[in-house]
């Protein structure tokens, strides 16, 4: 091992300190600033330059002119909110069944939630089609038993859009009201009880309260992610549903108005940053990073906070009294009998609800597997008897193999080349202490904040200048971009979790450090980077939106030819492909979480 | 004590956890005004039992009163119970006094009767200042005096405590148990108290229940589980002893002769349950125990060989070999240097009647 022996010869030069001080960090910062940074303020600078590049405000003052972009700015904001609204209700008797149940149930019951969060976007939103069509399994459903005599109308309008975003981002809803649920001492809950709180109070005046910051954290994440969504609308929505993203696209793909583009970015981009403000003046942007810190005592020293603490202590005292009400009514109904065993009816309800909810996650994509064997020529159901023609048609055109090749190809340069970049400074991040982390960490996790049609548009218009549109180069840097920040929050919890007393051990049994690493560091962390790079890849295989702008029409990736086969027709060909693309997917995501699992079981 | 009212009555009560049998035909009485606690090692049922007692599980059979009314499948919040968690289990969204007047909002008492009750009960455990600070701006032991103080505040029928001063400190602990024992003798409350530590156990009960293996080992108080543990656990749970193996000889109401290997033949206090020719042990304490200078005699002698002698503050320890195999601890109060006694010596130890025990042949599952 020669390499061992290299290791600690270096003379430390100025040079070396330097490259340790700054270089586990610096070519990920580096990176960013290239190919995230630079197109970002690019696409953001054009909205000030005319068509001849001199400074104007021309592109704010049509902005401004034509209402129709204040009126989709608003069906935008209209539609984060009830998205938000929803997978906040829909996912809390989740998050509130998987944080009260045993751990090992927990685990479980996790993987139907995780499954349709890694599920691809445009798979899940092919099988409401299935669903919800005229013709699809819920109208012929309600048909075939006489319910009603007209297919209902549930898709290319409102309640579709609603259907589809909320069944996208309530998993994202769940795990971020789950990692605060799971902070909640359980004792609590019976402290209330052993001082004579029935189960409605404990619940409204205890245990919510103190999952607020969840819903908070959650709600945000959900209401952020649902303005830059282009997919479902597209898809799900009608001509009154379209949000803001496509606006931006029309201009780029079918005006070339690059500026206006910006200009409309920008108008969402302050969006954006008006609600995280407000965020941050009512509970503080700490409380994204997870954790049921409890923020009474400095909230209340503001005035926004104030008001919000006063209005939602009436509100739980509210609900509790009504459900004690409740309680004491069913008590009086069915009155509680002290030599017999209890019933535990609350708890069968929530389970009943929670599983009712994993089930609306987990089985809408499964609609897809039978209609890709139809004998028919359209999506129907129920399917028409038995065939593999749409199988054989994939394999006759070598598009679909082309795309999927390419996919994969992207997916592991950009997973590896993400990782290049991100472990290091995850290391870093995790183990020196310098001044400024907190902001390094958010700028390297930016990306995943910021709506990704900004880096597309960014990264198209930059690519266009040198060169690299239509490349699959040019893709792989984008995807890369995206990885980093998955990258560097798996492996810097991995990290984190990881007891330094072992180095020193290692080395105080004579294991120099590069023996260390590879005998006893890489061991332990060794799973947790697995997942890491099964996270990176998922996110590049999955992505769409960057593929649909540097991409040029010439090479394509899988996503951006279902994308551009669904916005013709959603036929049988493409539940095909879709139901392909979920086997390969779920079988990556369980191996992944198993990895985890092992890695979790050690630690 | 207060009285002979029973406050609490178990009988038979059983709870398993899947296969595992979690706690097995437990008969407590709990008298009014008296401090019980359970006292056991980890995973001996003490914790299952209490948290039965609180409502918090459910148990398979067996029944539980309180105040005379049956309460076995009672939810909590009907019980007019009180109970204290190990790591406090205060509310953090609340403040102090907030926490503390809980119990009395959900017994609908309106805020001015409340915010006084709140104000008596945080004088009593001296932190009358802190009613507006929130739980995490507390020390440990402040919040466990609040703890305290939440579940006294509404006067229930009883008051468990789940090892709630197992996060402590060893100092603060200390201290803490005497405020608790002297809180116990002011309001004259009924508490049930769980503990693993046996020294707590002796310092604030007036009976302890010795807990192992899911079961009741003994109840009693202190000093009868001390001077006269029914069971080698028992005795070995509960201070430092001298199990030595043993036949019975002869046993009568006075007393009972035991042979010990080699050593020749004890008196021990009667133990009825045995009977002559079986196996036993003998227990002594190592306190009990004397070193004979010349001329000095005891009841009950043996002569040994000093092995060790280990000097520990205030009490040195002397382990003595005796002729047939077996060793003897024996604590005395530390001496000037010079008294002291060196390994190698020959001894003569002896101690009364009434300080040795005859029990049951067993071997211990595990040496401490």
């Amino acid at each position: 091992m020669n390499i061992a022996t290299h290791d600690g010869s270096l003379a430390p030069s100025r040079l070396s300190r330097l490259v340790t001080r700054h270089g586990r960090i610096a070519p990920a910062l580096i990176f960013l600033a290239v190919f995230f940074v630079l197109p970002v303020s690019m696409l953001f600078g054009l909205s000030f330059l005319d068509s001849d590049g001199a400074l104007t405000l021309e592109h704010y003052q049509r902005l401004w002119d034509k209402p129709v972009y204040l009126k989709v700015l608003g069906i935008t904001l209209k539609t984060a909110a009830w998205t938000t609204a929803l997978c906040i209700l829909g996912g809390y008797p989740i998050a509130y069944l998987l944080a009260t149940v045993a751990k090992t149930t927990r685990a479980r019951l996790t993987i139907l939630v995780l499954m349709p969060f890694w599920t691809s976007f445009l798979v899940r939103t092919f099988a409401w089609i299935v669903l919800l069509g005229r013709k699809g399994a819920v109208n012929t459903f309600l048909l075939d038993i006489g319910v009603i005599e007209q297919p209902i109308k549930m898709i290319f309008n409102f309640t579709g859009v609603m259907i589809g975003m909320s069944h996208a981002l309530m998993p994202l809803a769940v795990l971020t009201m789950l990692s605060v649920m799971e902070g909640i001492d359980a004792n609590l809950s019976k402290a209330g009880s052993t001082m004579g709180a029935r189960g409605g109070q404990t619940f409204w005046r205890i245990y919510f309260p103190l999952s607020v910051p969840g819903i908070a954290a959650g709600g945000m994440l959900v209401f952020i992610t649902s303005l830059g969504f282009f997919i479902t609308p597209a898809l799900l929505g009608g001509a009154r549903d379209t949000m803001i993203v496509q606006t931006i696209i029309f201009q780029i793909k079918e005006i070339l108005n690059w500026g206006f583009a910006g200009a409309i970015g920008v108008l969402l981009m302050v969006a954006v940053l008006m609600i995280f403000f407000v965020y941050d003046k009512l509970l503080g942007l700490s409380t994204l990073s997870g954790g049921a810190a409890t923020r009474a005592a400095s909230l209340s020293k503001n005035p926004i906070g104030y008001v919000g603490a006063q209005v939602g202590g009436l509100f739980t005292r509210g609900m509790g009294t009504l459900c004690e009400w409740i309680g004491i009514a069913i008590g009086r109904l069915f009155p509680r009998r002290a030599d017999k065993r209890r019933a535990g009816g609350g708890r069968i309800a929530i389970w009943m609800v929670g599983l009712l909810m994993m089930g609306f996650l987990a089985l809408p994509a499964l609609f897809i597997i039978p209609v890709s064997f139809t004998e028919s020529g359209f999506l129907g159901w129920p399917p028409q008897g038995f065939s593999l023609k749409w199988y054989q048609a994939l394999a006759d055109t070598p598009v679909w193999a082309n795309a999927a090749l390419r996919s994969f190809t992207v997916a592991i340069l950009a997973s590896s080349l993400g990782m290049l970049l991100g472990v290091p400074a995850a290391f870093m991040l995790a183990r020196s202490s310098f001044s400024g982390k907190g902001a390094v960490f958010a700028f390297l996790v930016s990306p995943i904040i910021i709506p990704n049609i900004f880096i597309a548009v960014g990264l198209f218009f930059l690519y266009a200048k040198i060169g690299l549109v239509g490349t699959t180069i040019g893709l792989i840097l984008g995807h890369t971009v995206l990885a980093i920040p998955y990258v560097v929050i798996t492996v810097l919890a991995v990290v984190k979790g990881y007891d330094q007393n072992l180095d020193m051990a290692a080395s105080t049994l004579g294991a120099n450090r590069k023996q260390t690493f590879l005998r006893v560091t890489l061991p332990m962390i060794r799973s947790g980077m697995i997942a890491a790079f099964m996270f990176a890849f998922i996110i590049s295989f999955d992505e769409l939106t960057i593929a649909l702008f540097v991409t040029g029409g010439e090479v394509t990736t899988l996503p951006k030819q279902m994308w551009d086969d669904a916005l013709l027709r959603v036929s049988p060909a493409l539940a095909a492909v879709a139901t392909l693309l979920l086997l390969f997917m779920s079988a990556f995501i369980l191996v992944s979480e198993i990895i985890k699992r092992r890695a979790a079981k050690r630690s | 004590m207060s009285g002979e009212n029973i406050k609490l009555k178990i009988r038979s009560l059983r709870k398993t956890y899947g296969s595992v049998v979690a706690l097995d035909s437990a008969d407590i009485d709990l008298r009014d005004g008296e401090f019980l606690t359970l006292l056991g090692p980890s995973g001996s049922g003490k914790s299952t039992l209490l948290w039965a007692v609180a409502g918090l599980n459910d148990p398979d059979s067996g029944q539980i009163w309180i105040d005379g009314r049956e309460a076995t499948h009672l939810p909590p919040f009907q019980r007019e119970i009180g109970m204290v968690f190990q790591n406090y289990a205060l509310f953090p969204h609340m403040t102090i006094g907030q926490n503390i007047g809980f119990p009395l909002e959900m017994r609908k008492m309106n805020r001015i009767d409340r915010e006084k009750a709140v104000m008596r009960v945080l004088d009593m455990v001296k932190l009358g200042h802190v009613a507006d600070r929130y739980p995490q701006e507390l020390s440990g032991g402040q919040q466990q005096r609040i703890a305290l103080a939440r579940a006294f505040v509404y006067e229930p029928s009883i008051i468990l405590m789940d090892e709630p001063l197992g996060a402590l400190d060893k100092k603060l602990r200390d201290h803490l148990q005497l405020e608790i024992k002297h809180l116990h003798e002011q309001l004259g409350v009924t508490i049930m108290y769980v503990t693993h530590d046996q020294e707590e156990a002796m310092v604030m009960s007036d009976r302890i229940c010795l807990m192992n293996n899911a079961r009741v080992e003994q109840i009693g108080t202190p000093e009868d589980l001390y001077f006269r543990p029914n069971t080698v656990f028992a005795a070995d749970f509960l201070g430092e002893s001298n199990l030595v193996d043993g036949i019975i000889r002869d046993v009568n109401g006075n007393g009972a002769s035991v042979e010990i290997g080699g050593a020749g033949l004890t008196r021990a206090l009667p133990n009825p349950n045995l009977s002559v020719g079986e196996r036993v042990k003998l227990m002594t304490r190592p306190e009990a125990i004397e070193v004979l200078g010349a001329g000095e005699s005891r009841p009950n002698e043996v002569s040994g060989t000093l092995r060790e002698v280990i000097v520990g503050g205030g009490a040195t320890k002397l382990f003595v070999e005796l002729q047939g195999g077996a060793t003897m601890r024996v604590t005395q109060l530390t001496r000037a240097a010079t008294e002291r006694l060196c390994p190698g010596a020959e001894l003569r130890l002896g101690w009364e009647q009434h300080a040795a025990v005859v029990l049951k042949h067993a071997e211990l599952e595990s040496e401490l």
